[in-house]
């Protein structure tokens, strides 16, 4: 039945396409005549009075978005459909459905109109406008740590493993070449060289949809992904390198030497576009914090223009793109708000999945469009060689690797990373934009089933395998604290021991870069105060909020919050007897009384009603940000606030705001504000956001009710006898 | 850097090397370094370290320097400070910062791991009592945050206070109001790192070559 309305899916939007070429046609037939149709017109006028069109078809005009949005949604409801099978999804990787897709589709158009071209993976719309997204999605979030540490293995394999690829296959397949049965003498060296070197990258695009769904450990994740992302010069450099050559037709000595410069000026050369442009986009966003909405459009302009700029002079767009959102990153979110970090965190997970669904379509609709000129000997002994010398590169590299690292890699990580070398749409479009010749479709024929033969049959043998050979996952990481410090520990005990022993060691320079970051850099693309937190404070603030987060948004749920653990401080602090209060028992309906008490101030508030403006962001009490020292101190002041609640000692020598809840005998209640802190002040200015949890407490002596975060269980009371006193108190909105 | 010292006789090395699993060439780097830091004396002081002037900047210096003439780290079960330390016992504290070798059985893995995580344990562990008490984490995170010119010692109360928590939480599961958490046994270190990987991360390089060392 799914598989029933799917088709009609396909087949509506097919017959949409193939409509709009027609009519297409048809009005442009009526737009190109017009004059010498005139005087026919107007005798015809006088015939026949056209009436008013109250319904007229001018699909001419909106033909191009309209196409566009209508491809974008295919490939977006197919992804949704995949995971209403779930059988099939948990087999195959879904890169594979979707180039399956995208085979259908282009398929049923070909039925349909036998010479609409259907070339859909231009080469120009693909690389300007499908892959940086996935780029910078990847670049921006790319785990610094495990990438600076393997940076030395990432960079071998990357540019000797591709270069040892490069020049195996384009060797091997023109020893295949020369031999007479395969019937393609002509082609030269030069030809399988580029070939070699367009088929010998491994492509991240591929690699990022195969690995994303096996979950394996940090460090191969990062092996296998940073060698896709760093091969781009190398692929460029040899790409331009044995375009030029073949068109010379001869090679110097000297011309070699340029390429090996050349390599050098185009990742080095991009590295640095993507720096700077990285840099000024730091210090822009320094100045933000009055115009909080446009903030995520400076991270993503400006590293498009970065990768644009690169494009322009033939340096690698794709390291340009990454350096910039690296050197981005660590500034731009010191600065920018709540709401911005998730909107560029949305955004580029949006993006990215949308352009990667629709080149895998793309890909298995121009596998169709292509004429295919079909050597056995030729594309079986390309799939045969790819194999095999990404096998024999990862092995011998490992081996040489393996002398200067500390945690060396084993068989089972060679494995994965050999046959994690899957090839994707970088190939393909590399290959398209090769000189019309007469190898050119046999060339783009072997690409395709490499292409194919890696992406399904590795990329759908790779889970089985990684659950055969038991390599390790990756660990759940659920941010605690205990391991942040223990990892600043540790950075500062291996430095000291390195400079004990004497030697000038990873550490050490990390250490250097650190202390100069914080020193000059910091000072100058961060605002205020930010500028000199360190590293283990904002760690701590950021889980603080998420943990408040998690309050608020469960205030309303069923559940309990998984912050409130059966142990608290009370549990942790040395025991002081004098100081320890009685937990007073209240009557049932007292509680009843408090129980309706909150759950009345938690409905009005939802009531509340707000005027509505388009430019305006809601102001939440997470980020007033009237100023940014009212910020910063906001920050720490609810910081301290949710440390309380988690961590309230039992002395209380710093006196939380005092807002007393007093119950009289009726049900009224009494608020009085007797404090001059400023929260007190506060309280008049924020509006507050409906499910706000109210914490209420309060300090006087005569009744010691003590009340939880508005949660209508029953076994909410009794839980907070557990817990110790929620301390300082929410503001709420009785004032 | 003084005379060429003859290289102390082989079997000396040998015994060295046995019990720490030092190359020879390793430790014939480390011996240099160490008549350097000790102007040629035959044993360091704690005066010795502070002169080092990368350590300086370092902001756990004085714990660093501390677990060099800490009893617990020479491996023979013994406790409480010293004064001086030998060659010997200088080596065997670096040895626990060697990184694990390629063929190794799981349970040597294991102890290597437990090594390790014991040569952290007691350097939270200053009083030599077995746990870390509240406010001995608490000292761990000033020290930590001290050098970063922090907002105070307010926020490293919370850190420390939260982290004790987390940790309570994760060893003791539930807890009843009135009882109380005496502090981090090994045990529960052990539990609350086990994720860390700490084999693979507390390593550093030793070198087989003599690099010219910049660092008075």
């Amino acid at each position: 039945m799914r598989l029933g309305c799917w088709c009609v899916l396909l087949l509506l939007f097919v017959s949409v396409a193939s409509a709009g070429r027609d009519v297409d046609s048809g009005s442009n037939d009526t737009g190109r005549n017009p004059a010498p149709e005139d005087s026919h017109h107007q005798t015809n006028s006088t015939h026949h009075k056209k009436a008013f069109p109250v319904l007229s078809f001018n699909f001419d005009h909106v033909r191009k978005p309209f196409e566009i949005s209508l491809w974008i949604l295919l490939a977006l409801l197919m992804k949704l459909g995949f995971h209403i099978i779930p059988r099939v999804s948990h087999v195959v990787p879904e890169s594979c459905l979707l180039i399956v897709v995208g085979l259908l589709v282009g398929g049923i158009i070909k039925a349909f109109d036998e010479d609409a071209p259907v070339q859909m993976l231009d080469s120009k719309f693909f690389f300007l406008y499908l892959l940086p997204p996935i780029i910078l999605d990847a670049g921006y979030f790319l785990p610094m740590r495990p990438f600076t540490e393997n940076l030395g293995t990432i960079l071998v394999f990357a540019v000797v493993g591709t270069l040892w690829n490069a020049f195996f296959i384009g060797l091997t397949m023109y020893g295949v070449c020369q031999i007479e049965a395969v019937k393609l003498g002509r082609v030269d060296l030069l030809s399988c060289l580029l070939f070699g070197s367009i088929v010998s990258a491994v492509d991240p695009v591929a690699v990022l949809a195969v690995f994303e769904e096996i979950h394996i450990n940090e460090l191969l994740h990062i092996l296998v992904f940073g060698e896709s992302l760093l091969n781009d010069a190398v692929t460029v450099v040899l790409y331009h390198l044995f375009t030029e050559f073949s068109h010379k037709g001869t090679v110097t000595v000297a011309d070699a030497f340029l390429g090996v410069v050349s390599f050098f000026v185009v990742s080095l050369g991009g590295i640095l576009i993507g720096a700077i442009y990285g840099i000024i986009g730091a210090f822009t966003s320094r100045f933000t914090s009055h115009s909080r909405v446009i903030e995520p459009l400076f991270v993503f302009l400006y590293s498009y223009m970065a990768y644009l700029s690169a494009e322009v002079f033939h340096l690698s767009g794709i390291m340009s793109l990454i350096a910039c959102g690296v050197v981005m990153r660590p500034y731009v979110e010191a600065n920018i708000s709540h709401k911005s970090y998730t909107t560029i965190k949305y955004f580029l997970k949006m993006w990215s999945s949308v352009s990667e669904t629709l080149i895998f379509i793309f890909l298995g609709v121009s596998t169709v469009a292509q004429p295919h000129p079909w050597n056995w000997t030729f594309v079986v002994v390309t799939v045969v060689v790819c194999f095999v010398s990404r096998v024999l590169g990862v092995v011998s590299l490992t081996y040489i690797i393996n002398k200067f690292r500390i945690v060396k890699l084993t068989k089972k990580d060679q494995f994965i990373v050999a046959y994690g070398g899957l090839r994707g749409a970088i190939a393909f479009s590399l290959g398209f934009l090769l000189p019309d010749n007469e190898m050119k479709q046999l060339f783009l024929t072997a690409i395709i089933t490499v292409i194919f033969y890696t992406v399904f049959v590795q990329g759908m043998t790779i889970r089985p395998l990684v659950e055969l050979l038991a390599v390790k996952k990756k660990k759940e990481s659920k941010g605690s604290i205990n391991e942040e410090i223990h990892t600043q520990f540790l950075d500062h005990l291996l430095t000291g021991i390195e400079d004990i022993c004497g030697h000038y060691g990873h550490h050490h320079w990390k250490d250097k870069l650190n202390r100069f970051n914080k020193a000059y850099v910091k000072k100058w693309l961060i605002t205020g105060e930010r500028s000199t937190e360190p590293q283990l404070i904002s760690f701590y603030n950021k889980m603080e909020m998420k943990q408040a987060m998690m309050l608020v948004e469960s205030g309303s749920a069923a559940k309990l919050p998984t912050i409130m653990t059966p142990v608290s401080m009370q549990n942790i602090q040395p025991k002081e007897p004098l100081k320890r209060r009685a937990i007073p028992s209240i009557s049932k309906s007292r509680e009843q009384e408090i129980r309706k008490m909150l759950r009345g101030n938690l409905q009005k508030t939802r009531q509340r009603l707000r005027s509505y403006s388009r430019h305006d962001l809601m102001v939440d009490p997470f980020e007033e940000d009237v100023s940014e020292v009212r910020l910063r101190k906001q920050r720490v002041e609810m910081e301290r606030r949710m440390s309380h609640y988690l961590t309230v000692p039992a002395n209380r020598q710093e006196t939380p705001p005092v807002r007393k809840v007093a119950f009289e005998s009726e049900h009224q209640v009494y608020t009085y504000d007797d404090s001059e802190s400023p929260k007190g002040r506060r309280a008049q200015t924020n509006p507050r956001p409906p499910d706000e949890v109210h914490l209420l407490s309060e300090s006087s002596t005569r009744t010691n009710q003590r009340a939880t975060p508005a949660d209508e269980q029953d076994d909410q009371l009794k839980l907070s006898r557990c817990l110790s006193d929620p301390g300082p108190k929410k503001d709420d909105d009785e004032s | 850097m003084g005379a060429l010292q003859s290289a102390p006789a082989q079997p000396e090395y040998r015994d060295l090397a046995d019990k720490t699993g030092f190359s020879y060439e390793q430790i014939g780097v480390l011996h240099k370094r160490f008549k350097q830091l000790s102007h040629n004396e035959p044993t360091l002081r704690r005066d010795h370290f502070s002169a080092i002037p990368d350590l300086a900047c370092n902001p756990i210096r004085a714990q660093i320097i501390e677990a060099f003439f800490d009893r617990r780290n020479y491996r023979q079960n013994n406790e409480g400070k010293v004064e001086e330390i030998s060659f010997e016992e200088f080596l065997v504290v670096m040895s626990h910062f060697r990184p694990p070798s390629m063929n190794m059985t799981d349970e040597q893995r294991e102890s290597i791991r437990k090594e390790k995580l014991r040569f952290l344990f007691n350097m939270h562990d200053t009083d030599n009592d077995g746990t870390i008490t509240l406010q001995e984490y608490r000292h761990v995170v000033e020290e930590l945050l001290s050098r970063s010119g922090a907002l105070g010692k307010e926020t490293a109360k919370s850190i420390a206070d939260a982290a004790m928590l987390e940790v309570a939480s994760i060893s003791m599961g539930h807890m009843e109001p009135d009882e109380f958490y005496e502090g981090i046994t090994f045990e529960h270190f052990l539990k609350l790192l086990k994720g860390f990987e700490i084999e693979s991360k507390m390593n550093i390089r030793f070198l087989n070559m003599d690099t010219t060392t910049l660092c008075k």
